[in-house]
Parts: C-alpha cells; sequence; structure tokens
C-alpha cells in the first residue's frame, strides 16, 4: 500500500483547478505503486470544508479539512508544520504539491523540516520499485532531466497543467483536523491577497493564449487581445517582460524565463520579437501563431503559422473571424 | 545591515544544448559562465538595501567550482564587500545537500537579511532558499517582486499565478527574489579594479550524498519548421482555415 497525501491548493476561499490536477496525478501514483489511498489536505477559513466535493469527485479517498480564521490567506508556516506532522505518521509513502507559487514556497520547506528530497516541477513520471522516476526541464526547458528520488516519504511536485484533472468518483469523506502549529503565531503573515480580475482565467487554465508585446505600442491596444481572448472563451492574455517592465500588464502576466511558463494548445504571439528568454516559457505550447511586422523577427521561426502585418490592424479582423467561426 | 547573497555558477542560455553519448548529461565543452540571472536581482537589492541604510556589509556564498571564483568577483565589482567559495567539483549533489552545506555556512553569521534568487536557471529547483530558511529556523518570503525593510521588519509583495500577495515578516529573515523588483547595475571600471582586492576565501564544500539522482538527460522534440501564412489582415481567413482544419484548435 502506497497512500499519498496532497496538498490541495485554495485561493480566497475556492478550490484552484491545479488541486484537482495534483489529485489525478495522485491517483496515477497509487495506481503506478499497486494500489494506495489518495488523503487530501484543505486549508482555509471556515466553511473551506465545503468545497471538498470535486476532490472527492476526482479520486480523493478523504479529505483532511483544516479550518482556521488563520489560513483564510497562506500561512506557510502553519502549513509546512502541518505537513511535515502528516507525512511524518508512517501513514505516507508520497507527499504530492502542485508546482505553483504557493506548493512550491511550502513544499522545500517540508523537505527540510523532515530531511528527505524533493523532485520539483514533473511533467510526467513513473513509479520503480516504489522510486519516483519524473521528468523535469532544466536550462530554460532546453533540457529534459529525468530524476529519480526515493525517500521516506518521497516528496514532489508537479508542473501546473501537466496532468488533465480525470474523474473519479469517490463517496466525501471529510474528517477535520487542526494545525500542527498556532496560526496566529506564523512569523510570516500574508496581510493582503491581491487578485486581479477573478472573472478572467488563469494563463495555466487556458486552452488559447493571447500573448503581446511590445509591438503593441501603448497599454490600451492590449484591448485588442482581451477581444480576440474572449472571442476564444476559455483563453488569457500574457504579456512579454518588455510590457510587464513598462507596466501595461500586470508583473504576474509575464511569460517566459523569469515569468510563467505556459503551454496552452494554441498560442498567439503578437507584436511579440521571439527573445529565447520569451521562447523559454512558451515553446511547448501545442500550436503557435505569430503576428509581427517585421518577416524576419526571431518569433516565425517556432511559429506553426505567421502573419507578417501589423498586429494592430490584424487582431481586429481576426477576432471578428473567431467570432463567426465559433458562431457557425 | 547585514546581508548575506547566495549566488550560483550557471551556463549562459543562449546555446543549443548537446547531450553526452551515453545520455546522463549535457555536454559541458563551450559554455560560457555567468551568475544566475535572479541572483544578479538579489545582490542589486543588498547594494541597494545596505545604500539605503547608509552602512552595512554585503557578503556572497558561492558553492561550486574553483571557477565560480569569477563569479563571485563579478559580485564584488558590482559592489558586493566579501565572498566565500565553497568549492566542490562533485557530480551528485541535490537541492537539500546543498541547502546543508550553505545553511552549515551562514549559520552563526548574524546576518539580517540572506538573500537568494527565485530559481536557478539551470537546475531549476527553485527549492534553495526555503530549505536554508527552514535548516536555520528562519522566516522566509519566496518569490519577493516588492521590497520595504523598515528597522527590524520588512514588507514584501510575492507573485502567485495571476495575482500577488503581501506579506509581513520580521528580521532576520530569508528573501528569494524574482524578476521585476530591480534592474542589476552593470560592474564598473573602479568596481572591478576594488574586487581583486576584496576578501575571497576558498574551502571545501561539505556535501551529502545525494538523494535525487540524475537517470538521464534528453532534449526536447524539435518544432517543425512553421510557414507564413500571409501578409496583413488579408491573411486572416486562410488563418482561420489552417486553425480550423489542420491545428483542429478552433
Ligand atoms: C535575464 C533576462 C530575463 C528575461 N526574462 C524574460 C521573460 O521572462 N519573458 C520575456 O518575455 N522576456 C524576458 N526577457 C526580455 C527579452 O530578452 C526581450 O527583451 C523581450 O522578450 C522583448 O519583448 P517584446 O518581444 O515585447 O519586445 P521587442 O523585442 O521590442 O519586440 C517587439 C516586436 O514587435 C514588432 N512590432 C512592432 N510594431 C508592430 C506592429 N504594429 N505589429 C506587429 N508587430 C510589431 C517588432 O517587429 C518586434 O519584433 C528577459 C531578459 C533578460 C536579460
Ligand atoms: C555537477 C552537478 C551535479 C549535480 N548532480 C545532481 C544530482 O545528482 N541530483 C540532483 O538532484 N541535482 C543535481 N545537481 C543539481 C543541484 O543539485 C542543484 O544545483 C541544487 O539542487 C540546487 O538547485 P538549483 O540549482 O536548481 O537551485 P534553486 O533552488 O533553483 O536555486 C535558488 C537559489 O538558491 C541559490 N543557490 C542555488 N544553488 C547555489 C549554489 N550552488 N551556491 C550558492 N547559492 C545557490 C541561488 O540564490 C539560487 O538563485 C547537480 C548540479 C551540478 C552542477
Amino acid at each position: 500500500m502506497a497512500n499519498v497525501l496532497v496538498f490541495a491548493e485554495s485561493r480566497a476561499g475556492e478550490l484552484r483547478k491545479v488541486a484537482l490536477e495534483a489529485v489525478t496525478a495522485a491517483r496515477r501514483l497509487t495506481e503506478l505503486s499497486g494500489g494506495g489511498a489518495v488523503h487530501v489536505l484543505l486549508a482555509g477559513a471556515a466553511g473551506i470544508g465545503s468545497k471538498a466535493e470535486p476532490l472527492a469527485a476526482h479520486g480523493a479517498d478523504k479529505v483532511l479539512v483544516l479550518e482556521h480564521a488563520g489560513f483564510a490567506l497562506h500561512n506557510p508556516e502553519a502549513l509546512a508544520a502541518t505537513l511535515a506532522q502528516l507525512l511524518s505518521s508512517g501513514t505516507y509513502a508520497y507527499g504530492l504539491f502542485s508546482g505553483t507559487s504557493h506548493g512550491r514556497d511550502l513544499s522545500p520547506r517540508v523537505a527540510a523540516k523532515l530531511g528527505v528530497g524533493l523532485i520539483p516541477d514533473l511533467t510526467g513520471f513513473t513509479v520503480e520499485n516504489g522510486a519516483v522516476v519524473g521528468q523535469h526541464p532544466i536550462n530554460n526547458g532546453k533540457v529534459i532531466a529525468t530524476l529519480a528520488l526515493s525517500g521516506s516519504p518521497t516528496l514532489l511536485s508537479v508542473r501546473p497543467a501537466a496532468f488533465t484533472p480525470a474523474p473519479a468518483e469517490r463517496a466525501l469523506v471529510a474528517e477535520s483536523i487542526t494545525s500542527a502549529a498556532d496560526p496566529a503565531a506564523s512569523r510570516v503573515k500574508v496581510i493582503e491577497l491581491k487578485q486581479g480580475n477573478t472573472d478572467k482565467i488563469d494563463l495555466n487554465d487556458a486552452a488559447v493564449v493571447i500573448a503581446g508585446g511590445r509591438g503593441l505600442k501603448v497599454a490600451d491596444n492590449f484591448k485588442l487581445c482581451d477581444d480576440l481572448a474572449e472571442a476564444f472563451g476559455n483563453a488569457a492574455v500574457g504579456a512579454t517582460r518588455a510590457v510587464t517592465d513598462e507596466g501595461w500588464r500586470p508583473h504576474s502576466d509575464q511569460i517566459g524565463q523569469t515569468g510563467r511558463n505556459v503551454s496552452p494548445d494554441l498560442y498567439i504571439a503578437a507584436g511579440i520579437s521571439g527573445a529565447i528568454q520569451h521562447l523559454a516559457g512558451m515553446r511547448t505550447s501545442r500550436t503557435i501563431v505569430a503576428i509581427n511586422k517585421d518577416k524576419d523577427a526571431p518569433i516565425f521561426k517556432i511559429a506553426d503559422y505567421g502573419i507578417v502585418g501589423d498586429a494592430l490592424e490584424v487582431l481586429p479582423v481576426l477576432t471578428e473571424a473567431v467570432r463567426a467561426a465559433k458562431a457557425s | 545591515m547585514k546581508i548575506a547573497v547566495c549566488i550560483k555558477r550557471v551556463p549562459v542560455m543562449e546555446v543549443k544544448f548537446a547531450i553526452t553519448a551515453d545520455g546522463s548529461r549535457y555536454e559541458e565543452t563551450g559554455l560560457k559562465y555567468d551568475i544566475n540571472d535572479f541572483d544578479l536581482w538579489a545582490i542589486e537589492a543588498a547594494l541597494q538595501l545596505k545604500e539605503k541604510a547608509g552602512d552595512g556589509t554585503v557578503h556572497v556564498v558561492c558553492l561550486g567550482p574553483n571557477a565560480a571564483q569569477e563569479q563571485i568577483r563579478k559580485a564584488m565589482a558590482m559592489g558586493a564587500d566579501s565572498g566565500v567559495l565553497l568549492e566542490s567539483d562533485a557530480r551528485n549533489y541535490d537541492g537539500l545537500a546543498v541547502a546543508r552545506a550553505l545553511a552549515a555556512e551562514l549559520k552563526g553569521g548574524a546576518y539580517d537579511l540572506v538573500l537568494f534568487g527565485r530559481i536557478s536557471i539551470d537546475s531549476m529547483n527553485q527549492m534553495t532558499g526555503p530549505m536554508v530558511a527552514e535548516l536555520l529556523d528562519l522566516p522566509v518570503v519566496t518569490n519577493v517582486f516588492k521590497l520595504d525593510i523598515n528597522g527590524a521588519t520588512g514588507r514584501a509583495e510575492r507573485v502567485l499565478e495571476g495575482a500577488s500577495e503581501v506579506v509581513e515578516f520580521p528580521l532576520p529573515a530569508v528573501l528569494t527574489i524574482d524578476d521585476g523588483l530591480n534592474k542589476e547595475r552593470l560592474p564598473s571600471l573602479k568596481g572591478i579594479m576594488a574586487a581583486k582586492k576584496k576578501p575571497l576565501e576558498i574551502k571545501p564544500a561539505n556535501l551529502d550524498a545525494a538523494q535525487v539522482t540524475v537517470r538521464s538527460m534528453a532534449l526536447p522534440a524539435e518544432r517543425a519548421a512553421g510557414r507564413i501564412v500571409g501578409e496583413g489582415a488579408d491573411a486572416v481567413p486562410e488563418l482561420v482555415r489552417l486553425l480550423q482544419t489542420e491545428a483542429k484548435v478552433l
């Protein structure tokens, strides 16, 4: 029996999609290990337990509900203490985290507390004699390393969007637990969560990403990207560092080496030159479209389809055409 | 203000990597090396904090091969006061081993702040900072892109997916620095000259064996060459047709 403990991420009282991806990855771990239970830690303010149903619907055998006002916002110290306590109980062979900002904040703390290794940001894995053998992109995504770890427990994180949530219906079994450390006593205190437009789809969850670069000239022209995203539905808007540096879009929208990694079905780059630091964050997209007025722009080298032209003219026409295609 | 900055020597990424014949690692001959991008921003943050405080020291700590002295000297040329190289040519150490070696070096240093990069652009583990903090029992804030230190407390903003959060913490603390906090300064000629005389201690790294092992390395599948569909808005109908019938994404 190889049981897995999953940390389920929530934000502002809502479960995040990455939590379901993590449960799906955990189910896969148990299958590859010859069976075992998937338990999920869900922490939040009072009422977070009412959000547990989708976890069971994706294969969580038990949800450990940690409700306390001190978990309304991320509380890394108390969470790491609780996770370390649960993972050292002997119940779990594996501890699985999402490879998100929070997941990659918590997992190393827990690994250091337990004195065990950690393999991060896996895009896929197998199990060999209990060891996790997984793929981890390195060197800006230009090399894929296959890493192996066998710990007690073995800790890993999975890259957002690498696993697609798969239904695996269970009756919800919820158990209320308490924090291993006083949540009010944490030295590090998150005092505010600044959310963008919460109706927007996250870049990692979007099937289509429209990314704008300096070629869009001014912040207002990002409206053209927003319109195209809306025409597609299930789409999000990202940007280059040139754009986030200018303050045209928030820092959290930056895609690339020092920003975020995305790999949507369709990536549309408008007014983006295609610097290698940008490509590092999007080259694994399934289909890439580039719109650039310079026919020699490097972005055309990795684009499946290119249009040479003024993005400010092409984008509105494309938006209309996508609307028409969706309507027919 | 006493600040330590942990910096890593990493390959410059503007190259095509090749995998060795046995598939165990990437070819290192011919690679150029520099300080990890995020660590440049950590150095810059430390220098700005020291300048703002009006006094203090910035000490850099690097675990790596003998040649990493070059990166420590560059940090000194930017303005760091001193450095230590924990020398190792070992081929098999992992995140926890590095964190333990760095923590042992930092312990007892009475630093107000210990700064890391968010992630190294080569191994991409994104774990060293929080591991060291845990080992030293210090508060840690990761992915910092806004920072304000006021006496014995700090306020930082950290990046989330599509959001951010504001965090308060007491000093001493560990921070991992993200893109967006600052732009690093270039070493001046005067800085380069001064760096040559700054104290650089070299001692062997004390590394535990790796729990995480590297099985193999490979290059990702190459993208097939694409094509120019046409020019300007006139090309849109053909693009839409291709997205529908060929790429099947619309
Ligand atoms: C350490 C480091 C880390 C970095 N990390 C990142 C990162 O994470 N993400 C990132 O994106 N960048 C990153 N960069 C920056 C990167 O090197 C490039 O500078 C940046 O990606 C350029 O953004 P851009 O393509 O928007 O702008 P530019 O390179 O200025 O390109 C603008 C393009 O728009 C085209 N254009 C102009 N007008 C029009 C028009 N009307 N219609 C259509 N096309 C038009 C131009 O032909 C040009 O190709 C990093 C750089 C460094 C040094
Ligand atoms: C020769 C060699 C052999 C290796 N063998 C293995 C192996 O067998 N198994 C394995 O899992 N990994 C191996 N690695 C990778 C190595 O374990 C990582 O460098 C280590 O885990 C730290 O992770 P990271 O570099 O991804 O740093 P991250 O955790 O991504 O780095 C974050 C920050 O920590 C600091 N930092 C990281 N490394 C150093 C350093 N060396 N000195 C000072 N500060 C630092 C920097 O501030 C950096 O920005 C090997 C690396 C080398 C060079």
